[in-house]
């Protein structure tokens, strides 16, 4: 049979209005950003008021560097939570990279790039084993993947007792460290590099079947699973993803910070707070994965900016809860608002 | 009440109802199930607050923002759930939130005391000890506790849904006894009941809802229960129905099932052909949803044998069956058939994107073209989130999504639920415009005239069997003899095949109103 079941009416169809004058057209797209990137924006006039190298190419470049590893967990993240699920053992995952390396390769570059692929390997397990305990034997991904973060830092401390061995070589840490010469902006960092690549990545996978499957299936699983997707697929790809993240976000600190059983400590909970901070609504089913990234480029500059004003950086996890709580209340406000 | 109107999420479910009990009146109020009458006594209780309309208590305009608000303006309301805590005595669950005090201490003496007195009042016959736990006590004692709390509050006005629903015979009577007693002191009640005779014995009046809007009022003795039955179902309203089918016309056989069961159907034969449409009529928990997943492979058959163009297939996953051609447009739409917070584009596609890759890019869709086949009316364009379009646009997108599968059979349970009767026509003919394409329909209803008037063929379900087939055009009382197995429904009254209809309407609610 044909799509035409009835018959077409004549004439416009139904769908679609009248054209709105064009104030309203500027005020509506003005509207349609969402707040994270207002947020954003404001931040980094206000630190550059305060600490005018950051308005240049190398402190803003520094910056981005900085938040590039969040930035990539935080879409990382979007993709479980958009699905309707939590990943929070990407912080041990992380650990579990940075250690893992600087102990197999110790030093030789030459080891670099199996290490990489080799944590590549353990980034994929570690997804598909949340991923599959999560929807094959229906145990929450709250607690499967708690479970996984205790798991992987005991494994860190029975590995390491406690005191990680070796180092990493070199070429591991430029990664994360150096960049392309660039003549007019001095240096490309690679990680702003492989941020934008996930970010047109992500951005992509979200047009694609998969990442509409991935809105429809956090939204209502039992229609979308009425509907042929394959719900368990699709979450555990998610999971999968957002492990793959955790691998690319700690072999990018790898390069800036120390070898250390600490280094993704709480990094979990800064990719979802970064995640609700960008509009992505726990429980699943909405949220853009730009916008989840925005939110991590906004708690980095949120963080910097408290330390320019003289906050320590103990205070951060207490700033982050409040955030998770502020931004969750916002959004269900308007979620009923709407309804 | 006056002018009560209610929206939910851009859906009118109330268009501006008025209505208006005495002191001591019994005003009775019925309907087929979504007329809206739990609807308009929830926003009475302050559970809902109207789009627009008002409330006037004894001359006073209300405004209720929460169920408290509208407790203290004196208006209880006795649900079919009671709102009773098991594990507290009687007395504590009358006085809950509002225990007597001596100091700071709960004065229990005294609060068993009045529970004794207000229960002795209107329920001498019926003695509850007001230390008894309410877990102890019978349904209609429960009830009777629930009356008590409503007179210890001083309520002025008292709503009762459907209190006889699950009382024994004996227990009626001495509901309705009290239900006379409160009368006599001054109360007035509202009282929702399906069953006629009941609302004869006790009502003055009564308001007659359907589909949201009120039907009328008329005085209890200037009105026969045949009378009040064709204002209830209102026939005439939708005496519609698209042409029947060719018979000439009709297609091969597209669905054979032989002797297949699952934990609830057995004895399961079953032909669908081609450009027909296949009616299937049962009450309540007669297995017609479970036709419907069972074929779907939603609960898949554990025995017999499915055949599709005469070739055997084995359906174990929606997947299966939708690669199979099949969709399934299910009951409830908003929990089984729509990602409610994703936008009409997303939802058409939805099942075309869990196609296999190779099907898939077959069957290219155009998103506007198939909401333009079901005639989609959408104010906000095809991104707008189907959340906010009306219950009719939302089974058409629900349509559409399976429009975009290009499918073979199409499963329809309940096309019509919770629709207003325009927009049902509309849907009804999408039904009749696939079979004439050739697909073959199986369409469940619990509407009996919708089922006559859009069936090729009908077949009968009782106790999880196929009871029956009948040809088109049936009589009710030939369905409803098939689904209750009754021998004399011939000889009922009019008032009696009304009650059957009312439990077949009742029986997808699932109880809900």
């Amino acid at each position: 049979m044909s799509t035409s079941a009835a018959p077409v009416p004549e004439g416009p169809s139904g769908v679609g209005e009248g054209a709105p004058s064009a104030l309203q057209r500027v005020f509506g797209a003005l509207r349609a950003i969402p707040v994270v990137w207002y947020l954003t924006i404001v931040l980094w006039v206000w630190i550059a008021a305060i600490n005018p190298l950051f308005a240049e190419p190398s402190g803003f470049l520094a910056y981005l560097k900085q938040a590039a590893p969040l930035a990539i967990l935080a879409a990382g993240a979007f993709f479980v939570l958009a699905s309707g699920e939590f990943d929070l053992s990407v912080g041990s995952l992380v650990t579990v990279c940075v250690v893992v390396a600087a102990a197999i390769s110790d030093g030789d570059p030459s080891k670099t790039w199996p290490v990489i692929a080799l944590l590549f390997v353990i980034g994929l397990i570690v997804g598909l084993i949340n991923g599959v305990v999560t929807t094959i034997f229906r145990v929450p991904s709250f607690i499967t993947t708690l479970a996984m973060l205790l798991i992987l830092d005991g494994a860190v401390w029975l590995y390491t007792s406690g005191s990680p061995k070796g180092a990493l070589a070199d070429n591991f840490r430029e990664i994360g460290r150096m960049g392309i010469e660039v003549p007019v902006i001095d240096q490309l960092p690679y990680s702003v590099i492989i941020l934008v690549a996930i970010g047109a990545f992500s951005a992509w996978l979200m047009r694609r079947h998969f990442g509409r499957q991935v809105l429809a299936v956090g939204d209502n699983d039992r229609a979308a699973a009425l509907s042929g997707i394959n719900v368990t697929r699709v979450r555990i790809t998610a999971f999968v993803l957002s492990a793959l993240s955790a691998v690319i976000a700690g072999i990018l600190l790898g390069g800036f910070a120390g070898v250390t059983a600490q280094v993704g400590q709480g990094l979990e909970f800064e990719a979802i707070t970064a995640a609700v901070l960008g509009g992505t609504v726990l429980g699943g089913g909405r949220g853009s994965v730009i916008n989840a990234m925005a939110g991590a480029l906004a708690l980095t500059a949120l963080f910097s900016w408290l330390n320019l004003q003289g906050v320590s950086g103990a205070f951060e996890d207490a700033v982050e809860g409040v955030i998770i709580i502020a931004a969750v209340a916002v959004a269900s406000y308007r979620l009923r608002e709407g309804s | 009440m006056r002018g009560i109107k209610k929206d939910f999420l851009g859906v009118h479910v109330l268009h501006g109802i008025d209505l208006e009990c005495a002191a001591g009146e019994v005003h009775a109020i019925v309907g087929e199930n979504g007329a809206g009458k739990s609807t308009l006594m929830k926003i009475l209780a302050g559970v809902y607050t109207p789009s627009a309309g008002e409330i006037i208590i004894d001359g006073t305009p209300q405004k209720f923002n929460h169920p408290l608000e509208a407790q203290q303006a004196g208006v209880s309301i006795i649900y079919q759930e009671f709102n009773l805590l098991p594990d507290r005595t009687v007395a504590e669950n009358v006085f809950l939130g509002r225990e007597p005090k001596k100091g700071f201490i709960v004065d229990r003496a005294k609060m068993e005391r009045d529970t004794a007195k207000l229960l002795h009042e209107f329920a001498p016959d019926d003695p509850i000890a007001p230390d008894e736990l309410v877990g102890r006590l019978s349904v209609a004692q429960q009830q009777t506790v629930e009356i008590a709390k409503a007179l210890s509050l001083d309520s002025k006005i008292l709503v009762m849904d459907e209190p006889t629903a699950s009382l024994a015979a004996h227990e009626v009577e001495r509901l309705f006894d009290r239900v006379k007693r409160l009368r006599e002191r001054g109360m007035a009640i509202l009282y929702i009941s399906h069953r006629l005779k009941e609302i004869f014995e006790l009502a003055q009046r009564i308001t007659v809802l359907k589909d949201g809007n009120k039907v009328k009022t008329v005085n209890a003795d200037e009105v026969t229960s045949a009378e009040l039955v064709k204002l209830m179902v209102g026939r005439e309203l939708d005496q519609y129905f698209p042409p029947r089918g060719d018979p000439s016309k009709r297609g091969d056989v597209k669905l054979r099932v032989r002797g297949g069961a699952t934990e609830v159907l057995s004895n399961i034969d079953l032909d669908i052909h081609a450009g027909e449409i296949l009616g299937v009529a049962g009450l309540q928990g007669s297995g017609r949803t479970e036709l419907a997943r069972a074929i779907f492979g939603a609960d898949p058959f554990l025995e017999g044998t499915v055949e599709i163009d005469g070739k055997p297939v084995k359906i174990n996953s929606p997947k299966q069956a939708i690669a199979h051609g099949i969709g399934f447009v299910s009951e409830d739409r908003k929990t089984e058939g729509l990602t409610l917070a994703q936008s009409i584009r997303d939802n058409v596609a939805l099942a075309w994107r869990g196609l296999a890759r190779g099907r898939r890019s077959q069957l290219s869709i155009n998103v506007k073209d198939l909401c333009q086949a079901v005639e989609l009316r959408s104010r906000g364009g095809l991104g707008q989130e189907v959340r906010y379009l009306s219950g009719g646009n939302q089974q058409k997108v629900v349509i559409a999504k399976w429009l975009a599968t290009e499918p073979q059979l199409v499963i329809f349970d309940e096309p019509t639920r919770g629709i207003d009767v325009g927009a049902k026509a509309g849907i009804h003919d999408l039904i009749r415009g696939l079979a004439n394409e050739g697909v073959a329909v199986l369409m469940i209803s619990s509407e009996l005239p919708e089922v006559i008037g859009m069936s090729d063929r009908i077949i009968v379900m009782r106790n999880g069997q196929i009871a029956g087939e009948l040809p088109a055009g049936p009589t009710e009382a030939e369905i409803m003899f098939l689904a209750t197995g009754e021998e004399d429904i011939e000889a009922k009254t009019e008032a009696d095949l009304a009650k059957i209809q009312e439990e077949l309407s009742s029986a997808g609610e699932g109880g809900k109103s």
